[in-house]
C-alpha cells in the first residue's frame, strides 16, 4: 500500500506545469455503455483545440493544453477527474454528463471555475443570478421539450388538442429533466402526456414498447443516450411504429444510433443543436490535424453529428477564452477571467463564418442574468443513409420555460442560501 | 525479535484481553492513529481527500458493515447499495426538514433508520439461507432503488430526482457542501471510522460476535447449544445495516454532495462492497480496511501510473484497468482465498519467529 501511495504522489507531482498555457480538461468517456456517444464528442472537442494549437499557436498566442480524463459516465470517477485536474489551472469544465454536472455545480462554483454544460445538465442554471459559474448556452432540455412541441404544433396546424404524446426517457436526472416542462406544455396545448421510464443503461425496453404498442400514442418524444438509442429505434421498427412520429432530442440523434437499423429507421427525427453539412473547418481539421496524425481518435468520426457538436463545444470555449483575453487585457487568463469571458460571450453568424463553420449554431448573446442563450434547435430526419436537416432553427416558448426556470432556481438558491449574483456587477 | 509476546508481562485480565496483545502491534496502532489525526489533516489537499482518503474511509465503514453480516454471521447480502441509499435519503430528508440538526446526529439517525429497514428485510433470513437469502436481499436492493426513484417525496419533488447536500457546519467548520475544507471532511469521516471500527472490533469478540460466528459455522448446532437464531441473525442485520447506512449517508453528504440514486447506489455498489470483503478477508475488521483500500486505491493508482506517468491513451488505460484489477482479484483468490487479512496474519506469525525461524 505504501508503494502505491508513493506512485500516486509521484504521479501527482510529475504532472505539474511550468509554462503558461490554457488548460481545457476533457472529462470524456471512451468506455462503458455510453462510450458510443462519448468518443466522437471527445474527438471533436480535442481536435478543434489541436487545430488551434497547430494553426494559430493556441488562443491569443498562448498554447492550449487539453487534459483528458476518463469518467466512464460515472459520477465518482467524474469527481476524481475534477479534483485531479482543477489544480492544473483548468479554465472550464464540460463533463458531458448530467449526473456529473450536478456534482460539479457546487464544487466548481466554490472553486471559481466555470462549468459549461451545452445542452445538458441543470436547466435552471440558465438563471445566472443564482448560478454564477454555470453556463448552458446555446440551449437546454426545457428548450428542447418546447422546441419539439412547437415543431409538432406546426405539423398539426397549431393544435395538439387531444393528442397522446409519450415521453420515453432514461430514468436518471438526464431523462427526467424535461418532464416538468412537458407537463406545463400539456396543460397549455391540451395534449395527454404519458411517461415511460427506461432504467440505465437502457438495453431492456421490451416492457415499455409493449405499452406503446398497446396504447398507440400519436407521438413519442425520446430522451435517450448511449446504447439506449439503438435499442429504442430497433424496438420502434419491430412494432412498426411510424418513424416520423418518433422524435428524439439532440442526444438521441447521432449517426451510430440509426446506422445499425439503416434503411428501416428512415423517417426517424431528432433535434440537433448544429446545422449539418460540409464546412470549411472540416477540411482544415483533416489536413492540419488528422493527416498529421494528431487526431484524438481514429479520425473516422470527422463530420458526424456528435463530432460536430464536440467541435462546436470547443469552439464556444475557445471564443469565450478569446473574449476573456480581450476583457482582461492579458493573454494568460485565469478561470475567473474565463467566467467573465463566458458571461460576455456574443456569437454571431459573421463570427461563425469567419471561423469556418457558417451557421452551425444559433446566434446568441450571454448576459449576467441569462446564461442560456436563445435555446433554438433544428429538426433533422434520418433518410436511411444520412441525416437531413428538415427545418431552420426553431425557437422555444420562453413564456413556458421562463417561470419554471425562476421557480427551480429560486428553490436551489433557498436551499443553498445564495443571494442575487448580478446586482453588484 | 521485537514482535513477540515474550517479555511483555500482563498483570490484569483487562491487559490480557486487549485487542492488540503484542506491544509492537499496539504502538503501531497508536502511531497510525496519531498520523491519521495529527499529520494527515495538515498535509491533505482536495485531491487526496476527494479521490482517495474519504472514499477509502467511507467504503471501509460499508465493508465493516457487510463483513459483520456476511463474514461473521454467514448471511450473504446483495442489498448493500440499497441500504446505503436508505442512509443517504434519510440524511437528505433530515437535513432539509430540520436545518438546525447537526451532522453527527443526522448521520447516526440515518444509521438507525437503515438498521430498521435492514431488520425488516432481515426477517426472511430466519427461513431462507445461502443463495436464496442472497436473492432475497437482491430484491431489497431493487425495491429500495425503485422506491427512491418513484416516490417524489424522497427527493423533495425536484424535477431531476437528484438529491443535493446543503452546507452544514460542525464547530464553525463546514463538513458538507462545496465550501467544506478537505481536512474537515476527512476528520469527520475519520472520527466515524475510528468509533465504528472500535465498536465493531469489540462487538465481534464479545458474546454477540460469538453468537454470530456460531450461527455462521453451523446454525443447528448453535441453536442446540443455546444461541437464539432469531436474535443473532436480526442483530447481525441491524448492526450491519447501521454501518452500511452510515456509509451511505457519508457517501452522499460528505463525499459526493449530489447523488442520483440509481447511479450511486445501484447493484454495482453492492458488488463493489462484496468484492471488498472477499478480497480483504471475510470475518476480519482489518480485512474490511484492506479490501476497501485495495478497491479504492488500485484504480486511482493504475490511472496515475498508466495515464499521467506513462502517458497512455485514457481509453486503453481504462480498459487495461479492468484487465489488471480482474487479474489481481483472481490472483489473490487463487493464492490466498482468505483474503488480504490472512496474508497479514501469516506475516505476523512469521514476524514472531523472525529472525530465528527454527
Amino acid at each position: 500500500m505504501k508503494t502505491l501511495m508513493t506512485i500516486v504522489a509521484a504521479g501527482a507531482m510529475a504532472a505539474s506545469p511550468a509554462l503558461a498555457d490554457l488548460v481545457f480538461p476533457d472529462l470524456s468517456y471512451r468506455t462503458g455503455p455510453f462510450a458510443a456517444g462519448g468518443i466522437p464528442f471527445s474527438d471533436g472537442y480535442q481536435d478543434y483545440f489541436t487545430l488551434l494549437n497547430e494553426r494559430d499557436g493556441g488562443i491569443g498566442g498562448i498554447p492550449i493544453r487539453v487534459i483528458e480524463c476518463e469518467t466512464a459516465y460515472n459520477t465518482e470517477r467524474g469527481v476524481e477527474c475534477y479534483e485531479a485536474t482543477k489544480g492544473e489551472g483548468a479554465l472550464v469544465y464540460q463533463p458531458l454528463s448530467t449526473g456529473i454536472t450536478y456534482q460539479l455545480i457546487p464544487r466548481a462554483t466554490a472553486d471559481g471555475i466555470p462549468l459549461h454544460t451545452m445542452g445538458y445538465g441543470r436547466t435552471s442554471a440558465v438563471n445566472g443570478d443564482v448560478f454564477s459559474h454555470v453556463f448552458n448556452y446555446p440551449a437546454n432540455y426545457w428548450d428542447a421539450a418546447s422546441v419539439m412541441v412547437n415543431f409538432l404544433l406546426s405539423e398539426n396546424d397549431g393544435s395538439l388538442d387531444g393528442k397522446d404524446i409519450t415521453l420515453l426517457y432514461h430514468n436518471s436526472a438526464y431523462g427526467r429533466e424535461p418532464i416538468r416542462t412537458l407537463e406545463s406544455l400539456a396543460e397549455l396545448h391540451g395534449f395527454n402526456l404519458n411517461l415511460l421510464a427506461v432504467d440505465s443503461p437502457g438495453q431492456e425496453q421490451g416492457n415499455q414498447w409493449l405499452t406503446i404498442r398497446r396504447e398507440q400514442p400519436d407521438y413519442i418524444l425520446f430522451w435517450g443516450w448511449g446504447v439506449m438509442n439503438q435499442v429504442a429505434i430497433q424496438e420502434a421498427i419491430n412494432i412498426r411504429f411510424p418513424m416520423e412520429n418518433f422524435i428524439g432530442n439532440w442526444w438521441a440523434g447521432s449517426d451510430h444510433d440509426v446506422a445499425s437499423a439503416g434503411e428501416a429507421a428512415a423517417g426517424y427525427r431528432s433535434l440537433n443543436m448544429n446545422r449539418l453539412g460540409d464546412m470549411p473547418i472540416f477540411d482544415e481539421i483533416q489536413t492540419i490535424v488528422l493527416d498529421a496524425g494528431l487526431g484524438a481518435g481514429d479520425s473516422t468520426n470527422l463530420g458526424s453529428v456528435l463530432y460536430t457538436r464536440g467541435m462546436y463545444a470547443a469552439m464556444l470555449a475557445a471564443e469565450a477564452a478569446r473574449t476573456a483575453q480581450e476583457l482582461a487585457g492579458v493573454a494568460d487568463i485565469t478561470a475567473a477571467m474565463m467566467r467573465d469571458g463566458m458571461e460576455a460571450m456574443v456569437m454571431t453568424n459573421a463570427r461563425m463564418e469567419e471561423l469556418g463553420m457558417p451557421g452551425t449554431g444559433p446566434e446568441f448573446a450571454i448576459t449576467c442574468e441569462d446564461h442560456g442563450g436563445t435555446g433554438m434547435a433544428i429538426m433533422q430526419e434520418w433518410s436511411g443513409t444520412e441525416w437531413v436537416t428538415l427545418t431552420d432553427f426553431i425557437a422555444p416558448d420562453d413564456s413556458v420555460t421562463g417561470p419554471l426556470v425562476l421557480e427551480d432556481s429560486a428553490q436551489y438558491a433557498a436551499e443553498n442560501a445564495i443571494g442575487p449574483q448580478c446586482a453588484d456587477s | 525479535m521485537f514482535y513477540r509476546e515474550a517479555g511483555d508481562f500482563k498483570t490484569t485480565y483487562a491487559e490480557d484481553n486487549q485487542t492488540f496483545p503484542i506491544a509492537f502491534d499496539r504502538y503501531r496502532y497508536y502511531i497510525v492513529l496519531l498520523i491519521g489525526v495529527g499529520v494527515v489533516p495538515f498535509v491533505i489537499n482536495d485531491y487526496w481527500a476527494s479521490a482517495i482518503l474519504i472514499p477509502f474511509l467511507i467504503y471501509a465503514i460499508a465493508a465493516m458493515g457487510l463483513n459483520i453480516l456476511t463474514g461473521y454471521c454467514g448471511l450473504v447480502s446483495l442489498g448493500t447499495g440499497g441500504f446505503m441509499a436508505v442512509g443517504a435519503f434519510t440524511s437528505y430528508k433530515l437535513m432539509t426538514a430540520f436545518p438546525w440538526l447537526d451532522m453527527i446526529t443526522i448521520t447516526i439517525l440515518s444509521g438507525f433508520m437503515t438498521a430498521l429497514v435492514g431488520l425488516a428485510f432481515g426477517l426472511p433470513s430466519l427461513r431462507i439461507k445461502g443463495f436464496y437469502l442472497a436473492v432475497a436481499t437482491l430484491a431489497a436492493q431493487f425495491f429500495l432503488i425503485w422506491m427512491f426513484n418513484k416516490v417524489p417525496w424522497f427527493f423533495n419533488y425536484s424535477p431531476s430526482g437528484q438529491i443535493g447536500a446543503p452546507e452544514r457546519l460542525i464547530l464553525g467548520h463546514a463538513v458538507t457542501g462545496p465550501n467544506a475544507e478537505a481536512w474537515a471532511k476527512y476528520l469527520f469521516c475519520f472520527a466515524f471510522v475510528f468509533v465504528l471500527a472500535w465498536i465493531a472490533r469489540n462487538l465481534t469478540r464479545g458474546s454477540i460476535g460469538r453468537q454470530w460466528m456460531a450461527i455462521r459455522d453451523m446454525d443447528i448446532a448453535a441453536e442446540i447449544i443455546g444461541v437464539n437464531p432469531l436474535r443473532a441473525k436480526l442483530t447481525a442485520f441491524a448492526v450491519s445495516s447501521f454501518y452500511v447506512g452510515i456509509a451511505g449517508a457519508l457517501l452522499f453528504t460528505v463525499y459526493l454532495g449530489a447523488v442520483e440514486v440509481g447511479e450511486a447506489y445501484g447493484i454495482q455498489k453492492s458488488f463493489l462492497v462484496l468484492f471488498m470483503i472477499i478480497i480483504g478477508g471475510l470475518g476480519s475488521i482489518f480485512g474490511s480496511f484492506a479490501g476497501a483500500a485495495f478497491m479504492v486505491l488500485l484504480p486511482v493508482a493504475l490511472k496515475v501510473l498508466l495515464v499521467d506517468t506513462m502517458g497512455w491513451d485514457t481509453a486503453i488505460s481504462a480498459h487495461f484497468q479492468f484487465v489488471i484489477v480482474g487479474a489481481l482479484i483472481m490472483f489473490f483468490l487463487i493464492v490466498e482465498p482468505h483474503g488480504l487479512a490472512r496474508l497479514w496474519s501469516l506475516l505476523k506469525d512469521k514476524l514472531r519467529l523472525w529472525p530465528f525461524p527454527h
